[in-house]
């Protein structure tokens, strides 16, 4: 059965119809149309669908769309600025060549965003560990944690 | 003109999509009136199929549309063909079973299909899917390899008695026998190289499509080589002429090999998109890869090394069972036998070799190349069997192989394979450096002060790559040629867009080729862009896959800039009133030599399109290029691996503490992304071999490591931060010079881990993975034993 | 997922009255919702207790930490209270599962669940809290029924949970190397007051349920420290076995994080 659900994405308000059983990641690629965020796995590992909700990175395949009423989430689509330019995380896995196919790094990036705001100046251990709920097939996480201290130092920074 | 760049750390233009959420991946790709696709899978490993009721699935809300392989083979739909054709020792090809898109009457593994179901959404497919009724009479399995030509094995199909595809060799038998008869010394192991689920973290999807107006077909799916896919569909599945059929593969999650097939879904979207009248996508979820991606590995091997009294290999004995799955995937047969045989010499003046592959179908998923394909397989057999040959020598075992390298190349290997250039010592002496191989005795010293057990190991590994030269892998096998295509095509104002047949899936093409083109035009990298992974835009291509990208799809590159710039070369000689011979060209400016008469190659692309001023007696407007390259050989990336672990005897647990990576991959166009790529390889290694294993139940057959909860993907906090370097012997057969590096990390990683493992517990072997319950139980063996 | 009808009460009562049937109570969702999506479990109804005020949040008075059923494991991880009152406990939170997964899951929802190798149940044992519903109080003993069971009956709803400051207090685990669920969980607290139960030591993943370890609480009321374990066997009878752990290996794993808990808690 349809139900509303209203929220508000990247600071902008939405809602949509959508049956109960939608899950937040279903709600943001099929019925808002932002693909940014992806789907890798069925057990709440992969991470791929990681997004912001009211400030916190969490993992959008495993909320319920319902679970998101009112709240505040921000997609891969909000992070850079509207001019374009890149969010000094995205910048810094750019410059690290902290991704390769690209799939997971959506969900890498929110995560480290979140991470990050904690942790000004984060050791390589810290990062590792932040990373506990986020897999890469590609990259061997080597650059993806160089970036990641980078992004956290550049937004520290105010960069 | 700027610096060069060829050999410049230059970032991904690629980068900017994925990072702000634009890049365009199968599932992200939203048709109009599309409809979705779930697939009814055996929950059997080996069952026949009595009935297939769909009454209540056909009623449920949303169903467009089921079929069953009955009507697959109403319509007359083939099986999904091998690639690859081996011969047997006794002359016959091998056995090819019918591999049916969806099942005719039998089932042959968990997850194989039965039926597809559609509906207007994926949850609605899903519900329905639940209600199809198959009425199954379930038969006994076999899911291990070694297990398959057993005395009253379940049989899996009629044409493979004993389950048996085929019994291959290579190298002389009898001169091996005699090389073993003089032996001072012979070093024998026994082992499992472990099966692995491949997991790009991005599931295949596809989306099939029709349409009416004329008669043609589009399948949009997560492949590394469309045109592949369409000549396989097309010509040997559906029937149709490749003309009425477009592969799109654009965006693509991550493929490590799993993405090269033709799957049984990419046929069965595509077919019923026609019958509908409707698009009709299917995208995997995790659960489903693990049971329909190709797995990888899976062999059990027995192996010996003959040595004389000074440690120098006087020959080498393989006996290896493959273990191939239900049915051959795409080039499954190639997999155990041309790519990992002919590697056996590794680094080594190995005079004689022989090597005897069994390749056995079980009630499994498929197995087919995954990164490294075969590769990992051989140099786990050498390294594994050099490192333990040293230690039961008492030699070094850097010292074993520095006594058997081959220095002088070209170099015939007794398998086939002959290697154009390397450095081995090199490498070696490198890796040693940057691995402070030296100072590892006081590392020792400090972890056994705090109760921790530490081990060093080596893998000099060397892998085949720059697949292949069409003509040998013809005459081993191949029913494809294995060239690459390219295109260039200069834009009237100078900017140029360049079409390639490789695919890139996460290696950066899209940087790489605009840097060997951008360098060689003279232009800034902003002014090239490469187009690849759609056959309606690209000319041909044979995809991604056994690191050729840039060997084989680079040169064909450089072979059509070849001919742009001899032609530009007249058009600037025309326009200079030059003799061409008398012109020169150099990163984007064309000269007459002695002078100071010059044309910018913007200038002379200009004039190509505006030929106001034209040689038209001899030359035609446009420039517009494309060059199929054929390699020669194969090329020979190699290297010498590190690994440093720490051992907690009291958990098993494992810490890789070192790792060191030294790789000759001959010329490198953009150090940054090779790099990436030797991390993300060692990573699967060290996963092989640290982590992951794929585990059937040997009586239900069923998947026990059927998600991410059970299969231990490596994460961030499992591996170390790695050295890696690399030193160069150009590639001497192409003309970049290069040799490939997509798969090196994958290939050496196991071996070096394994060494380290064993030099750390003080054993002879310890299987893959190294879990903590494994090691834990290697320890409390040795010390009952 | 199967389809269900999905509600928001904004009273625990209203909650309750809901729950009934095969209707399911959605905390965190961060099992639940896995196991719906894996098709594993097809309620009714879900009734979302996300609405519901004043169920989230942690109060120490220096003598009980209470938490709210349904507080996160990051707001535990990261209390302040929790970290000065039991740093155990949230040592314990901020190993559960991921940074993303502990933003949403909670401690209401870990319990109800009793997943056999969930971290929650050790401390909740470990340090013989009181789980508090909507109906009654319940001892540790009371509340834990073995594999995914607990003693909460229909329109029974966890609301917080009242963890009694330790003198000292530390909890190990050795993960799964896949899941990252405890493989053997051990949480150690001693309460310095001699007598019974002055130590604790609770076993979370080795068995089908959380379990004290007698032997080792004997032991270390006698003496708190890491030897008085060292030399004490868990029998592996009736421990699990899967893919990942014998157990016997999980029985060894007993005595070695029991071991090294009591070192973490006296440092």
């Amino acid at each position: 059965m349809a139900i509303k659900v209203s929220l508000k994405i990247n600071g902008k308000p939405a809602s949509a119809e959508v049956e109960e059983r939608t899950l937040l990641v279903t709600l943001i690629r099929e019925h808002l149309r932002l693909t940014g965020t992806h789907v890798g796995c069925d057990t709440a590992q992969c991470g791929a669908c990681t997004v912001s909700m009211n400030g916190k990175a969490v993992k959008s395949c495993s909320i319920l769309a319902m679970q998101a009423e009112g709240a505040e989430v921000m997609t891969i689509e909000g992070v850079a600025k509207p001019d374009g330019t890149l969010h000094p995380m995205q910048a810094a896995f750019k410059e690290h060549h902290g991704l390769q196919c690209g799939f997971c790094t959506p969900g890498m990036v929110m995560n480290a965003i979140d991470f990050a705001k904690n942790h000004p100046s984060p050791t390589e251990q810290e990062i590792r560990e932040a990373l506990e709920g986020n897999l890469c097939r590609c990259t061997g996480y080597h650059n993806i944690v160089k970036a990641i201290g980078a992004g956290a130092r550049a937004m520290a920074a105010g960069k | 003109m700027g610096a060069p760049l060829i050999g410049a750390r230059v970032e991904r233009k690629e980068d900017y999509r994925f990072l702000t959420g634009a890049g365009q991946y199968t599932d992200d790709v939203e048709l109009p009136r599309q409809s979705h696709a779930a697939f009814v899978r055996s929950p059997h490993a080996h069952a026949i199929i009595k009935k297939i009721s769909l009454g209540k699935a056909k009623a449920a809300a949303g169903v467009l549309a089921i079929y069953t392989g009955e009507d697959f083979a109403a319509a007359k739909l083939g099986g999904l063909p091998c690639g690859w054709l081996i011969t047997d020792v006794n002359g016959q090809p091998m056995k090819e079973p019918p591999h049916p898109c969806l099942a005719q009457g039998k089932v042959r593994y968990v997850g194989d299909h039965v039926a597809i179901v559609i509906a207007e959404t994926v949850e609605q497919a899903r519900d329905a899917a639940e209600l199809v009724e198959v009425d199954y009479q379930v038969l006994p399995a076999v899911v291990d390899g070694a297990k398959a030509r057993a005395k009253g094995a379940p049989q899996l199909h009629e044409i493979a008695p004993d389950n048996t595809c085929y019994v291959w060799a290579i190298g002389d038998k009898a001169v091996t026998d005699a090389a073993f008869a003089k032996a001072a010394h012979v070093t024998k192991l026994e082992f499992i190289n472990n099966r692995l689920v491949p997991n790009a973290i991005e599931p295949r999807s596809a989306i099939g499509s029709y349409s009416r107006a004329d008669d043609s077909y589009t399948l949009y799916v997560a492949s590394q080589n469309p045109h592949v896919e369409r000549l396989l569909m097309t010509a040997f599945v559906m029937g149709l002429p490749e003309h009425k059929v477009r592969v799109v593969a654009g965006d693509v999650g991550g493929g490590f090999g799993s993405k090269i097939y033709l799957y049984a879904e990419d046929v069965a979207v595509t077919w019923a998109a026609k019958q509908l009248n409707r698009p009709v996508k299917w995208t995997s979820d995790r659960s489903e890869a693990f049971l329909s991606d190709a797995h990888g590995r899976d062999h059990h091997t027995v192996a010996e090394m003959a040595m004389d009294k000074d440690g120098r290999f006087l020959g080498m004995r393989v006996r290896t069972t493959a273990n191939i799955g239900a049915y051959l995937s795409t080039f499954a047969s190639c997999v155990p036998t041309i790519l990992y045989a002919t590697l056996l010499a590794g680094q080594y003046k190995t005079p004689v070799i022989h090597c005897e592959v069994t390749a056995v179908f079980t009630n499994t998923t498929p197995v087919d190349a995954y990164r490294g394909a075969g590769r990992p397989e051989a140099t786990y057999v050498v390294e594994r069997l050099v490192e333990t040959a040293a230690r039961e020598m008492k030699l070094d075992p850097a010292e074993i192989r520095r006594r058997n390298f081959i220095t002088e190349f070209p170099y015939q290997t007794p398998v086939a394979l002959q290697y154009d250039i390397g450095n081995y010592n090199a490498t070696m002496d490198a890796a040693q450096k940057l691995a402070d191989v030296s100072g590892f005795s006081n590392r020792k010293e400090q972890s056994i002060k705090n109760g921790k057990l530490r081990g060093l190991g080596y893998a000099a590994y060397i892998e085949a790559c720059g697949i292949a030269p069409s003509a040998i892998a013809g005459s081993l096998g191949a029913r494809a040629g294995l060239f690459e295509a390219g295109e260039v095509r200069v834009h009237p104002t100078g900017s140029v867009t360049v079409f390639t047949g490789s695919h890139s899936h996460g290696q950066g093409h899209e940087t790489t080729f605009a840097q060997v083109v951008a360098d060689r035009l003279g232009m800034p990298i902003e002014n090239v862009d490469i187009v690849h992974g759609d056959t309606s835009k690209v000319l041909f291509g044979m995809g991604t896959y056994g690191s050729r990208s840039i060997a084989v799809g680079g040169t064909a590159i450089v072979k059509a800039l070849d001919k742009i710039v001899a032609k530009g070369k007249k058009i600037a000689a025309h326009l200079m009133e030059a003799a061409e011979s008398d012109v020169e060209f150099d990163r984007g400016v064309y000269k007459v030599a002695g002078t100071d008469k010059q044309k910018m190659f913007g200038e002379v692309a200009f004039a190509a399109y505006v030929p106001h001023n034209y040689p038209h007696d001899k030359l035609e407007p446009g420039l517009n290029e494309n060059a199929f390259y054929d390699p020669s050989n194969f090329t020979f990336p190699a290297g010498t691996y590190v690994c440093e672990v720490e051992v907690d005897p009291e958990t098993g647990s494992v810490k890789v503490d070192r790792f060191t990576a030294v790789d000759d991959f001959g010329k490198i166009i953009n150090p940054m992304i090779v790099e990436g790529q030797v991390h993300g390889g060692l990573t699967q290694g060290i996963g092989q071999a640290l982590l992951e294993g794929c585990r059937y139940d040997d009586a239900t057959g069923q998947l026990l490591t059927g998600s991410f909860m059970d299969y231990c993907m490596p994460r961030a906090s499992d591996i170390p931060s790695y050295q890696v370097d690399t030193r160069e012997t150009p590639c001497t057969h192409n003309p970049l010079g290069v040799k490939g590096c997509g798969e090196a990390g994958a290939i050496g990683a196991p071996a070096a881990f394994i060494n380290a493992m064993t030099d750390a517990l003080g054993v002879k072997d310890m299987p893959m993975p190294a879990t903590p319950q494994a090691v834990w139980q290697v320890l409390k063996n040795k010390k009952a034993a | 997922m199967h389809a269900f009808k999905y509600h928001r009460p904004s009273s625990v009562n209203d909650a309750a009255a809901l729950a009934k049937g095969e209707a399911k109570l959605l905390a965190g969702g961060q099992t639940l919702v896995q196991t719906m999506k894996l098709r594993l479990a097809s309620p009714s109804d879900i009734v979302d207790l996300g609405s519901i005020k004043d169920l989230a949040g942690i109060k120490s008075d220096g003598k009980t930490v209470t938490i709210g059923a349904m507080t996160r494991h990051a707001d535990v991880a990261h209390s302040a209270d929790v970290k000065k009152a039991i740093p155990a406990l949230a040592a314990l939170a901020g190993m559960i599962g991921d940074r993303q997964v502990r933003a949403m899951g909670t401690i209401g929802g870990s319990l109800a669940n009793n997943d056999p190798a969930a971290d929650y149940p050790a401390a909740v044992l470990g340090l013989g809290a009181t789980v508090v519903t909507n109906k009654r109080k319940l001892s540790p003993d009371e509340f834990f029924k073995g594999l995914f069971t607990t003693a909460l009956g229909a329109g029974e709803i966890i609301t917080a949970v009242s963890f009694p400051v330790p003198k000292r207090a530390a909890y190990t685990k050795f993960k799964n190397p896949a899941s990252r669920f405890a493989i053997v969980g051990v949480f150690v607290a001693d309460f310095g007051t001699g007598g019974k139960d002055s130590a604790r030591v609770a076993v979370t993943g080795a068995g089908p349920g959380v379990f004290r370890q007698a032997d080792m609480e004997k032991a270390l009321a006698a003496k708190f420290a890491p030897e008085s374990v060292a030399g004490i066997k868990q029998k592996a009878d009736g421990l699990n076995t899967d893919l990942h752990a014998s157990a016997e290996y999980r029985a060894h794993l007993v005595t070695v994080m029991a071991k090294r808990a009591v070192a973490a808690a006296i440092k």
